[in-house]
């Protein structure tokens, strides 16, 4: 018969050894040298060419002449308080009313300073120079969040994240249900019309496996677009991440992205 | 027990077993859970492998250079040298083999999306010598009057 003294200690020493077992197996889980990539959006850079659209929809095979695309670029005009043109006519405006487009994502970039079809007054909507405030453009793209909640709501496991922190859907195993494109707070999944499954952004990962950039990075002109290594401490992009006043989008949602921007408004949503 | 209660009982179990030998034949053998645990890693490892092995499209100015040096050479001397080549040539591929030639992007609307004025001070635009579409020689194309590789006068 086993004492209640020993019961105890043994039972102590069980739980002890259970718990140094488990944490020697994560510790060879994380060991060895992993990439941790993390972008960063400077929209102070942006000229919204759409260079970047472009490249993107060439590299991963995105239909060219569909309205979907992997990656996008917004363009933001916040008007002060006057008189803006709608369709030809005059509609006085407050100060701080916000227009915001992206017509086929700005793959053909943005060559006029008119709102085509605007959506909420449908029609052309022209801020006059002089009534613009404030105006810019935001490249939007996957954030590859740490915590995706696209992943978490697949009920076949066709999207995953993998471990160096990339999230990537199964073609061949996704069933087309779009539960992840409504659970995406960034809007950034899509149905690929050609194969009928959930579509996104990659980071271009079979770019990056080999050392080279994501397309739309390579595209930009104007290193608007970055991208580089969260665990180099020596990499300039790490270190702009680390050392400068940069955001992140819909940070109260808890997905914790991993594409920060540099100078972000709060009327970007 | 009474053999109405066992019955449903019986039809159960052969479901569940069913189910469960359905299951070793169904489900790939590469499932696993990943580095990421169930909640983000439940996956098909063979799905990594496709997307490592998707064809690179674009192959940046390095592979151009190969064998265009001289042309390498003047746009990197020029303003223009921070455009990518295959921005206005098109992706390479595998250029030289497949396509033979790559088609140029000679269009007016390809040096718009960054020349074209746009009244937005605060953004990137003003940095670029902007022209008025309108009034700037409308209707022809850039390249008749600007060398892109060596741009100005």
């Amino acid at each position: 018969m086993i004492s209640r003294r020993d019961f105890i200690r043994l039972s102590l020493l069980a739980g002890a050894g259970a718990g140094l077992g488990v944490g020697t197996v994560r510790a060879q889980e994380t060991a060895g040298p992993r990439s941790r990539w993390v972008f960063l959006v400077d929209t102070m850079k942006c000229v919204g060419c759409g260079l970047c659209v472009k490249a993107c929809k060439l590299e991963n095979e995105v239909p060219y002449d569909l309205p979907v695309t992997r990656t996008w670029v917004e363009r933001y005009v916040i008007t002060g308080e006057g008189q803006i043109s709608v369709d030809g006519k005059g509609r006085s405006v407050e100060a701080g009313t916000v227009f915001a487009d992206t017509p086929m994502g700005a793959r053909d970039g943005y060559k006029q300073n008119v709102f085509h079809n605007y959506t909420e007054l449908g029609s052309n909507v022209v801020v006059p120079p002089d009534m613009i405030a404030k105006s810019f453009f935001v490249p939007k793209l996957c954030n590859q969040c740490d915590k995706p909640p696209c992943v978490q709501v697949c009920p076949v496991g066709a999207t995953f994240k993998t471990a160096d922190g990339v999230v990537l859907v199964d073609r061949t195993w996704c069933i087309g249900c779009g539960y992840c494109i409504m659970a995406c707070p960034y809007g950034v999944r899509f149905f690929h019309p050609v194969y009928r499954v959930a579509e996104k952004c990659t980071w271009c990962y079979h770019r990056i496996v080999k050392g080279m950039k994501p397309a739309c990075v390579m595209a930009c002109p104007f290193e608007a677009r970055r991208f580089g290594e969260a665990n180099k401490p020596d990499d300039p992009v790490a270190q702009v991440v680390e050392t400068d006043r940069v955001a992140v989008l819909k940070p109260e949602f808890g997905t914790r992205p991993l594409v920060y921007y540099l100078g972000l408004d709060e009327n970007v949503r | 027990m009474k053999s109405y209660v066992l019955r449903p009982l019986y039809v159960v179990i052969a479901f569940v077993c069913i189910i469960l030998l359905a299951r070793v034949f169904v489900v790939p053998k590469d499932f696993g859970i990943g580095e990421r645990g169930f909640m983000y890693g439940w996956h098909r490892k063979g799905a990594e492998d496709f997307w490592r092995n998707f064809k690179v499209k674009y192959q940046t100015r390095e592979y151009c250079e190969g064998c265009h040096a001289q042309k390498y050479e003047t746009i990197m001397a020029s303003p223009h040298a921070i455009i990518q080549c295959e921005n206005c040539h098109g992706p390479a591929v595998d250029h030289p083999v497949k396509p033979e030639k790559l088609t140029i992007d000679r269009r007016r609307d390809l040096c718009l999306r960054c020349h074209a004025y746009l009244p937005y001070p605060t953004s990137g635009r003003r940095v670029i010598p902007p022209i008025n579409n309108d009034e700037h020689y409308p209707d022809t194309e850039c390249v008749q009057c600007h060398n892109p590789h060596s741009p100005g006068f």
